[in-house]
């Protein structure tokens, strides 16, 4: 198939971007997304030019480090990463428009790679729990139901993409740090520092310029790792708790 | 010249050493190890808990990785599960079984005394994870759930859906984010280790490069552990991350640590088959498939009638004919080389005839489409993306591919490789999985490395060194710092045509038909003769655009792939000189008549390390013997 893309490129922040043309010849259509560009960068350098900057890892959809914003949707259209996405979900012929993920708090690096190194320092704020090697109990003392390690699991498959502060219109990371408050706010290890954890990250998040919730969802339309959008009303409950908690 | 490789195995009997190696391996004050720096390269499984652990206990770490958060190292991707002898569904499971497993799933070629402190260590990796908030999965009861695994007859693999990896990664991940919020741990993503720095021989720093300026900096510290992962993707086509590579292992090599087995690489039965030339990775689908799938092809040659169409009478489900005690369930060197051999005989299916069947069809009458789905749903998901086919409705197409690698970095009991002070964890070290590692134990040793090894042994070395920490003003620095530098000028000066990309590729080519699955003497001569080649073209037309000072993912290629294509002479240098088949090494000169590998425990009980000797020079192959008191060297058999 041929397809027309429009792709940003951008030498670095310091500098201007915009969108440049370029056609996609003869893609198999069992190409994943990031194939067909590898097969547009080699069209790229034959032609003396320097390839798309674009981030990926694992390209099988669990390492979260590929991004992309393919017709206006991060990770396109699909259900899944752009890693994951098949050159069969598109028309020969069409036009594609293919951009950064874009939130102020992931500044431009270069072409289509952003810098989400604000996602680690919300989690270094509070997404753990205090455990230091050598003082766990055996693993079958800490009772957990199913309903409830099930539930925990559902949270905690995030994979740290930042579609969802890609997607929102407030660049709101709530969907991103509610996943991690529900993982372990579903535990009993999790109990102890549920409140400040909640506390911490929150703050965090706003420090690092990410917006409020208000419920346009479109965070979990886009999430690769299906979070159900229920937690960030845990993440909400669990904070409105601790705030009034904390004022006491 | 002679090369150190006192394994320093603690004597005593097996069961007692690591206790006693504990006791009596020398202790830092906790105001000391405020004194000594660290350097950790890597952030998957073995180095984020090594750099946590360590953190945690008071020393001065920094971290680093290529990729852009610590949290996307490949050991995310796992799947399965992780081993650990815990014997809670009292089927007959015991650290004495999961040893043994292991050293047999080993075809006899590692370390008692590293393979029985790993089965030790496994039970407490389970608790220290559980404390973490990793969500394994339950009974209703709220007991911890086990699955059974290739190689093993009992059920000792906890998991966390078909993710395992991600979740046990993020477990360590947020411990080492603790650490540095606490200020003991300095993480730098986006940071690619370019050389080790030997300061009198003891391995004193790194220099790196900032991906994203192409800053050049070096980094002082009391000692360098490496967690860089594996090699595989030295086939072009393999289930690691694009970003996965030799280079920090085989740029230590250079400075003088010796390469310990490089021809050991595990391929994995079952992968999703190679659709086209555009193919940029191999994805896996987990082995735990394998408790419910049963893998079939058509008994006659040939045969293209839909799988529909031919009757059961007519399909050979070859694992369960040939290995009827372990069935579906053979470890994964022989599940794939069967693979090879029906496929060889015309007997594959889907395109190319380069694929088996993996039905689930009986299971899914046996137990319902659901029991399947939770089980496996992210899986069957995966299947449906990567080849647009519904596998609850037919069977699913497998073909095997390059997956882990049991080669690595020399290294003693303490993990340290021959240059002191200079340690190597993880799928990087060679130490526990011999010549086939079984499923579920790359998570085990990634984490027993980091959480439970290297916080007793790094004390060996630091406790008498203390305070002889160089500055970066040594001279050492500075002439690695400019080697480093001449190295990147020399990749940007090609200025040739033909793109990195296409020279990795060739180079997994060669790998895979001369190197792969299956290797002859005359297979490996000839790859040692075309390497070279490939390698001169590399450096005389190679097109790496662009210049240091940007983000260039161009460059960072040309580094890896360089490094790649010295590194694949090795391997086939260690496959030719090992004449015998054993593990994931399968050397069709040395099998029985029905087809099974033939070990020659009398030449090749050892370990094969490799001393380099320059660029261009043949390297020279040194052995550890390997000793064998407590269990008896038999031919593995999963019949």
């Amino acid at each position: 198939m041929n397809l027309h893309l429009k792709v940003w490129r951008q030498k670095n922040a310091a500098t201007k971007g915009a969108l440049v043309s370029y056609e996609a010849r003869n893609i198999p259509e069992d190409c994943s997304f990031l194939e067909m560009l590898d097969l547009v960068n080699e069209d790229l350098l034959s032609r003396g030019e320097e390839p798309i900057a674009f981030d990926h890892d694992c390209r099988e959809g669990i390492c979260g480090m590929c991004s992309l914003t393919i017709n206006g949707i991060p990770h396109g259209t699909s259900d899944t990463t752009t890693c994951q996405l098949y050159m069969r979900k598109f028309k020969d012929g069409q036009t594609i428009y293919i951009e950064p993920f874009r939130a102020s708090a992931f500044p431009l690096l270069r072409d289509l790679s952003v810098n989400r190194s604000a996602f680690d320092r919300i989690q270094q704020a509070g997404g753990f729990i205090s455990a230091h090697v050598g003082a766990a109990p055996d693993g079958n003392a800490i009772l957990v139901p199913k309903t409830d390690a099930d539930h925990a699991m559902e949270a905690a498959a995030c994979i740290g993409c930042g579609a969802c502060a890609a997607a929102c219109p407030n660049a709101s990371a709530m969907l991103f740090v509610g996943a991690k408050v529900t993982h372990l706010a579903s535990l009993p290890q999790g109990q102890p520092e549920r409140e400040r954890r909640a506390l911490a990250m929150v703050r965090r998040m706003d420090a690092e310029g990410f917006g409020n919730c208000s419920n346009y969802l479109e965070c979990e339309a886009v999430c690769p790792a299906e979070i159900p959008a229920l937690v960030i009303g845990q993440l909400n409950r669990d904070y409105a708790h601790a705030l009034v908690k904390e004022s006491l | 010249m002679s090369l150190n490789l006192d394994s320093k195995t603690p004597s005593g009997p097996l069961e007692k050493k690591w206790e006693q190696h504990k006791f009596e391996s020398k202790l830092i004050n906790p105001a000391n190890r405020r004194k000594f720096e660290v350097i950790v390269v890597g952030t998957g499984l073995a180095g984020a808990s090594a750099a946590a652990t360590l953190g945690e206990l008071g020393y001065k770490v920094k971290a680093f990785c290529f990729q852009d958060s610590p949290r996307r190292a490949h050991s995310i991707a796992a799947q399965g599960g992780i081993n650990a002898a815990k014997n809670y569904q009292n089927d007959g499971d015991s650290v004495h079984r999961l040893f043994y497993d292991t050293i047999k799933g080993g075809d006899f070629r590692s370390r008692e005394s590293n393979v029985h402190r790993l089965a030790e260590i496994s039970v407490s990796i389970i608790d220290h994870c559980v404390a973490l908030g990793v969500p394994f999965a339950r009974e209703y009861g709220g007991l911890l759930d086990n699955r059974s695994f290739g190689g093993a007859q009992v059920s000792r693999t906890f998991y966390a859906r078909g993710q395992t990896g991600q979740q046990l990664l993020l477990g360590a991940y947020s411990a080492l984010n603790r650490q540095i919020a606490a200020g003991s741990v300095e993480m730098f993503s986006r940071t690619e280790l370019m050389d080790i720095v030997l300061v009198d021989g003891h391995a004193k720093g790194i220099v790196t490069r900032d991906l994203t300026n192409g800053a050049i900096r070096t980094w002082a510290a009391d000692c360098v552990i490496m967690a860089t992962g594996g090699y595989g993707n030295v086939f072009y086509l393999s289930t690691n991350a694009k970003g996965s590579n030799v280079t920090a292992t085989y740029r230590a090599h250079r400075r003088g640590a010796a390469f310990a087995n490089p021809c050991y690489t595990q391929i994995h039965p079952t992968c999703i088959p190679v659709a086209g030339d555009h193919q940029s990775k191999l994805t896996l689908m987990s082995e735990s498939l394998r408790n419910d799938g049963r893998v079939w092809v058509p008994k006659k040659k040939g045969d293209t009638r839909p799988y529909s169409q031919i009757p059961e009478d007519e399909r050979d489900y070859y694992l369960e004919r040939k290995y009827p005690s372990f069935g579906n369930l053979a470890p994964r060197d022989i599940s794939s080389r069967s693979a090879k051999e029906v496929c060889d005989e015309g007997r594959g299916v889907g395109p190319g005839g380069l694929g088996v069947y993996l039905d689930f069809a009986d299971s899914i009458k046996r137990l319902g489409e659901d029991k399947i789905r939770e089980r496996y749903g992210n899986l069957f998901e995966m299947y449906h993306q990567i080849t647009g086919e519904n596998a609850y409705n037919g069977p699913m197409r497998i073909f095997p591919a390059v997956h882990y690698t049991m080669g690595g970095l020399w290294v003693d009991y303490n993990l340290m490789s021959n240059i002191p002070g200079l340690f190597v964890l993880g799928e990087a070290n060679f130490s526990d999985h011999g010549a086939n590692r079984l499923g579920a134990s790359a998570l085990m040793q990634g984490l027993a490395d980091g959480y439970f090894v290297i916080p007793y042994t790094i004390g060996n070395y630091l406790a008498p060194h203390v305070g002889e920490r160089p500055s970066t003003d040594h001279p050492a620095f500075k002439q690695t710092e400019a080697d480093v530098r001449a190295n990147i000028h020399k990749l940007l000066s090609i200025k040739g045509k033909r793109s990195v990309d296409s020279f990795h590729r060739e180079l997994g080519l060669i790998m895979w038909d001369h190197c792969g699955m299956a290797r002859t003497e005359k297979s490996l001569t000839r790859a040692l003769k075309r390497l070279p080649e490939l390698r001169q073209e590399f450096w005389q037309n190679a097109n790496v655009p662009g210049e240091n000072e940007s983000l260039n993912t161009s460059l960072e290629r040309a580094g890896r792939v360089a490094d790649f294509l010295e590194f694949g002479e090795l391997m086939c240098m260690d496959a030719l000189t090992r004449k015998e088949s054993c593990g994931g090494h399968f050397r069709e000169e040395y099998q029985t008549p029905d087809g099974e590998a033939v070990r020659n425990d009398a030449e090749y009980s050892h370990v094969a390390a490799w001393e380099y000797q320059g660029e261009g020079i043949a390297p020279i192959r040194h052995t550890e013997p390997l000793t064998f008191d407590n269990v008896k060297l038999a031919t593995r058999s999963y019949k």
